[in-house]
């Protein structure tokens, strides 16, 4: 089954990829979308077995692939709950998404290319996710980044989407560097890059003798802890390049360019998760780290803030949901950083939902609005086509996190992203407390973007022109039934699921048994990791805390583009400095393309000109050639036929030196 | 079978339909037709009879194999001597294997002197295999250097506008590395008193003379390769010669260097090698970094891949010298993998130049529009270009970067920066290329790829993929000759330190 899994979208593109104008467009959307619903189906089947049937994981080798000396990696599928939980995201969003695109690209001349990268797409997250090696999650990991490249790019006559999808490629190969530092750091320490190998050796490793150098980095002679911190925060570097974390993001936003139902699948729901998922198969490597984790809670709770910042100023409808995109990943990784696996997956599984609704209920508005995707030019839109309305309502309450704390009433939102607040409220690095607080705000911040969105898209008087408006229309229900089935799932993924993911009540010493019998040995928990027993014993206010910012960004949010609409313009005038800090984004494109991108060229033509033309060529072999053309220029005209005959005697007379001194040297 | 001199009936095949092309000696469109199907078949049968070499290749041996011997030069003992192992075998293979493509590729592109230009390819098919056969210096060195005159003649007579000053750069660079190799054959055998390659391999020359021979042979083998600083032969080599002209020298005259490194430097000049490790690093991440930067300001799409391939090149060096399993192993595999994928973007700008004659990259752009069957076999070989995993150039990058990460974390840094480098420069030669819109008039009829063009282009795209996925053909090939290397090596190192701690 797992091979029909993870095959299946793979023969998927090939069909639709190598005979697609043979079949033609309907066929390879059919084939493509029915193989990928087909593969979804299995991925719950499989994933049914974890979660109340009790399978044990399993690993299925398919292929030998890189074998040379002790260095061994194979194809290979291992599927444990996390795989699980990582399938059926994958696949279900990736079906839907498919579906939803037989009506959003219906106009589009090239559907069964564009339907051919998506199932290529999936297929290297599939790769990626039942990987059973470093290797192999490689593989995956770079795929979806062609994947990503090429859907960014699928408009291709589109300059934009052209830089944006080299940018999402070139920015990832820089995470992708100290991935694969990381990997050979872990072939070091280990001998192995399989999970089983590593997974197994890991907490010996750390038991080892504290002054026995185990690697060498740049120098410095690493002991084991200093040596697996080092892995470690290689390995995130790779994390943070794919996930778009702070520094690494600026692709990220960029990618908008390409078609929306890729947004939702690979720039929301999958592709973007995939750092989170690293860390969390990684947790054996990590939770051995401290400063490792401390890092990546900083990291995590910085994006998490920096990015809503950008969010409340944004006025492409996508680009919001982007930068929200970004911050929700923020969250999840600071709540890798205190070792709160469960919650971040649990995040990460119900944010699957709810930020693809809202991508492809976007997706919607702009097919409804011939295009547009300026909220600017938006407005009024609630009566025209009213069931997106009420999805993008559902999607956005899911994403604040609407629940009432301390019962099990609320969207999947509310319990994944509590879940991790109060992680870091009672979590144990350095930068626990400020990620509690950064996300506290961002919290904020997220229900005032979030609802700004919904009022200035549905709400008050249209500003599109006359023409646009008089072509308003509710999307088909192609569309719409993707929208639905996401809907229900940002509603009660959290409510059905959150005992087994994140537990309902560990007792000190004894976890909740939903919780360990549903993960088992997938996220692993150092000895000292006692964050599961502690964060359901947080104060009130902490636990009301989310809701109180939920509630006031929603407020806010009504006053500012509901009440007294003039109030936002007025603020931006009174500030500019800051709107426009954030308009700009934090200037990091500017900075980026100062401290990198133009040095870089400047440096490749100094080096090409300067190096190679004046100061290589001036001195070898220009200035001998030059005096050698001098002489034959003065001799003979410089012929073809005569370069043969010159060429020929060289030859000779280097023949004849051989034979000579060889007889010269044996008598 | 067995007995049959099956080395020699490979290398000497292409010469035989040289001779056959020499006597048409008419020059009438049906005489250059005929010409053509002469080249081809004999190169088509040239690679099928290798690939009994391949079949009746042990791989569990690690020695040498299919052995001729035959006295050639009684009084200096030198012997027509030939021979493969796990690192020649695989370069013979793909040496015959990319000569079918050069000829199809010349099918129409070449169109003055057919006959001198099939025979020069010919010539340099058989000088080519005898390089990676002979277990002789002397006859070694005789291919090596011979094989200087036809790709000299191939550049200079049906090049580019610039092929002259090219030409004589390239023979002048090559020359002059040559010649201190020769001084050090001289001095081997002055020392040794042989020139049988396995004989030298097991002989130990005394460690200060190692040095100077080593560096004898680098020179040669570092302009061959080429590294820097002695690379800018190359960009001009390349631009100016016609596209298989750049498939060759890419393809396998680039491998010569590499193959020279692990049949002398290693082997017989295991202490040099060590002492001299940082130094070839240190010129091999030089040669990453530098050339990567270089290539992603150019603005003709061959100098591009040119300056690509010098930086690939130093991954094949730095894996080397890292001497280590990952990193020889990755590095064979990384020139039989560039040797098929530089192969086929000299191939792919070959396309693009025979509709519009100029190399310009700014002459292109949009080309996906009427060209996608093009776009598509461009994409995979740029992918394969960057090391995508999946590919074929990933398997031998990876691994001689894990190689370099055993042996030098420092060198593993800088060199992993190369990764992001390649992207750089290749997606942003794809994008002007080939996406965009087509609003440039001269390209506005211009025509996907024909039949002939498939049939050179396809099979290349299944290999790289196949290699990508499963490269455990060449490994299995690879593995017992390169584990004897480094066994042999180690011992020499090993013995040299005990000898000084003594």
């Amino acid at each position: 089954m797992l091979h029909l899994i993870v095959f299946l979208p793979l023969i998927g593109f090939l069909i639709a990829g190598l005979f697609g104008k043979q079949i033609g467009d309907k066929a390879s959307e059919y084939v493509t979308s029915g193989l990928l619903i087909a593969a979804a189906l299995f991925s719950w089947v499989n994933f049914f077995g974890f979660w109340q049937g009790g399978a044990e994981a399993f690993t299925i080798p398919v292929l030998k692939w890189i074998e040379v000396g002790n260095f061994s990696v194979d194809w290979a599928f291992r599927v444990d709950t996390l795989t699980a939980v990582m399938l059926i995201v994958v696949n279900t969003v990736s079906a839907l998404v498919h579906v939803y695109s037989i009506g959003y690209m219906s106009h589009d001349p090239h559907r069964p290319r564009f339907f051919a990268y998506l199932s290529l797409f999936t297929f290297a997250m599939l790769m990626l996710v039942t990987s059973d090696n470093l290797i192999q999650m490689f593989f995956g990991w770079e795929g979806v980044g062609l994947a990503s490249y090429l859907l960014i790019g699928f408009w291709y006559k589109k300059p934009s989407a052209n830089a944006a999808a080299m940018k999402a490629f070139v920015v990832n190969r820089v995470g992708d560097f100290g991935f694969a530092l990381g990997i050979f750091g872990v072939f070091v320490l280990f001998d192995s890059v399989n999970f089983d190998v590593i997974f197994a050796n890991a907490s010996g490793l750390a038991g080892a003798a504290d002054d026995k150098v185990v690697l060498n980095f740049l120098g410095h002679q690493l002991q084991q802890s200093s040596a697996i911190t080092v892995v470690a925060l290689l390995l995130f570097m790779g994390a943070m390049g794919k996930s778009a974390q702070f520094l690494l993001h600026t692709w990220l936003p960029d990618a908008m360019e390409g078609p929306t139902p890729v947004s939702a699948l690979i720039h929301a729901a999958t592709m973007v998760t995939a750092g989170v998922f690293l860390v969390a198969r990684m947790s054996p490597i990590f939770e051995l780290s401290h400063t490792a984790l401390t890092f990546i809670t900083f990291i995590g709770a910085t994006t998490a803030f920096f990015a809503a910042t950008v969010g409340l100023v944004q006025n492409d409808i996508k680009r919001v949901i982007a930068y929200s995109t970004c911050s929700q990943l923020g969250y999840m990784f600071a709540a890798l950083g205190v070792g709160a696996y469960g919650a971040a997956t649990f995040h990460l599984f119900t944010h699957a939902f709810f930020k693809a609704l809202l991508f492809l209920g976007a997706g919607s508005v702009i097919h409804a609005v011939s295009d547009e995707q300026d909220m600017r030019n938006m407005g009024g839109l609630r009566k025209h086509i009213p069931r997106t309305y009420w999805m993008m309502v559902i999607g956005t309450v899911a994403l604040t996190g609407l629940g009432i704390p301390g019962t099990v009433i609320g969207t999947a939102g509310f319990f994944s992203k509590d879940a991790i607040i109060e992680s870091l409220y009672v979590g144990q690095n350095a930068f626990a407390g400020y990620a509690f607080w950064m996300t506290v705000v961002a919290a904020f911040f997220t229900s005032f973007y979030s609802w700004r969105l919904i009022f200035m898209t549905f709400h008050g008087k249209p500003r599109a022109s006359a023409d646009v408006m008089s072509h308003v229309h509710e999307s088909p229900n192609v569309m719409l039934v993707p929208l639905y089935v996401l809907a229900v799932g940002a509603l009660f993924a959290g409510v059905l699921f959150y005992a087994n993911f994140i537990g309902a009540h560990h007792e000190p010493g004894q976890l909740d048994n939903h919780y360990t019998e549903f993960w088992k040995s997938a996220l692993y928990l150092g000895a000292d990791n006692k964050i599961l027993e502690q964060f359901h014993n947080v104060p009130k206010l902490v636990k009301w805390s989310p809701f109180i910012m939920m509630a006031s960004g929603f407020v806010l949010a009504y006053i500012f583009y509901i009440r007294s609409t003039g109030l936002p313009a007025e603020l931006a005038r009174q500030h500019p400095g800051l709107y426009q800090f954030l308009l700009n984004k934090w200037y990091f494109d500017e900075l980026y393309d100062r401290i990198f991108v133009r040095p870089a060229m400047w440096l490749g033509r100094f080096l090409w000109k300067e190096g190679d033309g004046r100061v290589i060529d001036g001195m070898g072999p220009n200035g001998i050639s030059a005096r050698i053309m001098d002489v034959t220029r003065g001799a003979v005209k410089l012929q073809s036929g005569y370069l043969y005959h010159y060429a020929f005697a060289m030859l000779i007379g280097i023949a004849a030196l051989v034979t000579y001194t060889m007889f010269a040297g044996a008598h | 079978m067995a007995d049959l001199p099956i080395l020699s009936i490979v290398t000497f095949l292409p010469l035989v339909g040289a001779l056959i092309t020499f006597l048409i000696w008419e020059d009438s469109e049906v005489a250059r037709r005929n010409v053509r199907f002469v080249a081809l078949f004999t190169t088509v049968v040239t690679f099928l009879v290798s690939l009994g070499i391949w079949y009746n290749f042990d791989n569990s041996q690690s020695g040498f194999q299919m052995v001729e011997k035959v006295a050639w030069i009684r009084e200096g003992d030198i012997s027509y001597h030939m021979g493969v192992d796990g690192i020649s075998m695989l370069f013979v293979i793909l040496t015959t294997f990319l000569m079918p493509f050069c000829i199809l590729a010349s099918w129409d592109s070449v169109q003055n002197r057919v006959r001198e230009y099939m025979i020069a390819f010919l010539l340099l098919e058989t000088l080519m295999i005898g390089v990676f056969c002979a277990l002789d210096i002397v006859l070694f060195y005789v291919f090596f250097e011979a094989g200087l005159i036809p790709m000299f003649l191939i550049i200079g007579v049906w090049g580019g506008a610039r092929r002259v000053y090219a030409s004589m750069k390239f023979f002048l660079y090559t020359l002059l590395g040559s010649v201190l190799m020769l001084l050090a054959i001289m001095a081997m055998y002055w020392q040794a008193g042989t020139t049988d390659i396995p004989t030298l391999m097991a002989y130990k020359f005394p460690a200060e003379m190692q040095t100077w021979l080593w560096v004898a042979f680098f020179a040669s083998f570092a302009v061959k390769m080429p590294m820097w600083p002695v690379h800018t032969w190359l960009p001009d080599a390349h631009v100016e010669a016609p596209t298989a002209g750049s498939v060759i020298l890419a393809g396998i005259l680039l491998k010569m260097g590499g193959y020279g490194f692990l049949r002398f430097s290693l082997p017989m000049f295991p202490l040099a090698s060590a002492e001299m490790q940082t130094f070839v690093f240190v010129l091999s991440v030089i040669a990453i970094v530098y050339t990567s930067l270089v290539a992603l300001m150019q603005e003709d799409i061959k100098k591009l891949i040119a300056y690509s391939s010098v930086a690939h090149m130093g991954y094949v060096t730095m894996g080397i010298f890292a001497a280590n399993t990952q990193g020889i192993q990755g590095g064979i595999f990384q020139m039989l993998a560039h040797g098929l994928v530089s192969g086929a973007l000299f191939l792919c700008v070959g396309v693009v130049y025979d509709r519009m004659h100029t190399r310009e990259i700014a002459a292109y752009g949009g080309l996906v529009n009427n060209m996608p069957k093009y776009a598509v076999a461009f994409l995979i070989f740029t992918m394969a270009n960057v090391g995508l995993p999946g590919t074929a150039g990933f398997v031998g990058e990876f691994l001689t970067l894990l190689g370099a990460f055993r042996a030098n974390t420092w060198v593993a840094l800088v060199a992993t920066l190369g990764v992001i480098l390649s992207a750089a420069y290749a997606l942003w030669l794809y994008r002007r290329v080939v996406f965009g819109t087509l609003d440039k008039e001269a390209l506005k009829s211009i025509l996907d790829l024909n039949t002939r063009e498939k049939w050179i282009l396809y099979p290349l795209i299944v290999l790289v993929i196949f290699f990508g996925v499963y490269p455990s053909p060449v490994f299995d090939v690879t593995q017992a000759s390169v584990d004897a290397l480094i066994t042999n090596y180690q011992a020499a190192v090993d013995g040299a330190v005990q000898a000084a701690s003594k």
